[in-house]
């Protein structure tokens, strides 16, 4: 990172820490061997990845055989939501899941319900919290799987995980959450929370992208997703990423001591960008005031576009997300904030601050002093300067003449 | 090999590997029946068809006892007498 770069964009990925590179650089050149291989070589990577699995189950509160490596957190949602629903298909055909999900949780939901399944998309209010009575009432008795994302990493709202949870077992209904923007930033506990699946990624925490993980609860069943090899106890094949894996466990081991600290530290830094950027006329902070992730600050701004402010910010070394990164690629109003209320014309112009480890106060100094006058800038040429005009069929907002 | 079909046996130690993958059926087996005592029945649960070949003849190498199986809708349970530690005892 050059010393021009601020970086707000953790919810997209994180440095890898040095400490993990270090763990990992053995198993990328000397330690080469397949952890299935029955001599030393392949014995010593097996033991490699075995201790990165106590590592990471510690980091959520299980033990370590409830822990399925996987490549990313997209493919643990993936195989949570495909895998319970196909394995208890023979229960119930109902599904439940929020408008609010990662795309690795609404896509296969959507594959299921191609394969005779029913989805219930959940609402969240204006502040983006899934409502426990809600998914009450949601419940039937063909329901077999509830999930529901922990955090989001658009609108850094946490959601009530523990009630939600009660909700689900008073049926007796499996539940899974997406923890992959929650697990390093907040003391997560799968014990606490209640629930039987949890996806994390490394990623997000300092370890290398290409290791994440589904916990499973012990005895639960699951429909594999990739099929070969007895790899993952016989549930996810594939010669095992080691260095990652590895990488994965150091960091996992890292951050379980740190979060702690660095979740209020983030916190200050977090309330006082919000602060420093709310001042500008027309911005308005996005998802829960106070029960939001530590280093997540997300704004809609009015009147402007939120291509362009990403644009702008990172002339200026200010890197920060427009929603997601997968609708900010597609230059899609975000489903997120849509499914809050926000709508179309005001979602366009959404900016997601995400802070991490290496943020520093200079950082969140610098970000109030350009943002603002980013904002005025874009209103200068915009063409909703003067205002929404109004909303034509499909909320697609007029200018005002 | 002709498969035995039995009904209400009662298993001192159960384990479910129903959607592992092959081995896992066989693997599963041996680290399972080695937590048993000599006498004890292990029933071990599988969706795996090829489970119907391997079990009995595992049980055939390795002398322990093949009691029968029972099947459900979607997988089988497959019941294992462990045997005595001397052989004839």
């Amino acid at each position: 990172m050059t010393t021009s770069e601020h970086y707000f964009d953790n919810v997209a990925t994180n440095p890898l820490r040095a400490e993990a590179l270090e763990a990992m650089m053995p198993y990328l050149k000397e330690e080469y061997g397949n952890p299935l291989s029955p001599y030393p070589k392949g014995s010593r990577a097996k033991e490699a990845i075995e201790e990165a699995r106590e590592k990471t189950a510690a980091l959520i509160g299980v033990k370590p055989q409830g822990i399925i490596f996987a490549a990313s957190g997209a493919e643990a949602n993936n195989f949570a939501i495909r895998g319970v629903a196909l394995a208890k298909k023979d229960q119930g055909n109902h599904i439940i899941v929020s408008k609010v999900e990662h795309h690795s949780i609404l896509n296969p939901a959507r594959f299921l319900e191609k394969q005779g399944f029913v989805v219930s998309y959940l609402p969240v209010n204006e502040h983006g919290l899934v409502d426990p009575e809600m998914l009450k009432k949601s419940i039937t008795d063909e329901t077999v799987l509830v999930s529901l994302i922990h955090a989001s990493p658009e609108v850094g709202t946490i959601e009530p995980i523990k009630e939600l949870v009660a909700v689900a077992k008073e049926r007796g209904v499996a539940f899974h959450t997406d923890a992959v923007a929650s697990v390093g930033n907040i003391p997560v506990s799968v014990d606490e929370l209640g629930v039987d699946l949890m996806s994390i990624s490394a990623h997000q925490f300092g370890g290398p992208k290409g290791a994440a993980a589904l916990y499973v609860k012990q005895g639960m069943r699951i429909v594999p997703l990739i099929y070969g090899g007895i790899q993952e106890s016989g549930r996810r094949a594939g010669t095992e990423n080691v260095p990652a894996i590895v990488g994965m466990g150091r960091a996992a081991e890292l951050v379980k001591d740190e979060v702690s600290g660095q979740a209020e530290r983030l916190s200050k830094m977090r309330d006082r960008l919000i602060e420093g950027i709310t001042k500008v006329p027309n911005v308005h902070l996005t998802g829960h005031p106070t029960n939001r992730l530590p280093g997540h600050a997300s704004f809609v701004v009015e009147y402007i576009e939120g291509e362009a402010m990403l644009l702008m910010l990172a002339a200026k070394g200010i890197l920060v997300a427009s929603g997601s990164a997968c609708s900010s690629k597609a230059l899609k109003a975000s489903p997120v904030l849509l499914s809050m209320g926000v709508s179309s014309g005001v979602a366009q112009g959404s900016v997601v601050f995400s802070m991490g480890r290496e943020t520093t106060e200079a950082d969140v100094d610098y970000a109030i002093t350009e943002f603002p006058q980013i904002i005025t800038r874009l209103r200068e040429i915009s063409p909703f300067a003067q205002g929404w005009g109004g909303q034509e069929e499909g909320g697609q907002c007029i200018p005002k003449k | 090999m002709t498969l035995k079909f039995v009904e209400g046996v009662k298993a001192d130690v159960t384990t479910d590997v129903v959607y592992m993958m092959c081995p896992m059926h066989l693997l599963k087996l041996e680290e399972m029946i080695k937590t048993l005592e000599p006498g004890q029945v292990l029933e071990i649960m599988t969706d795996y068809d090829g489970a119907l070949e391997d079990i009995p003849g595992w049980c055939e190498k390795t002398g322990n006892e093949f009691l029968g199986i029972e099947e459900t809708e979607d997988y089988y349970k497959f019941f294992i007498k462990k045997k005595s530690e001397v052989a004839g005892v």
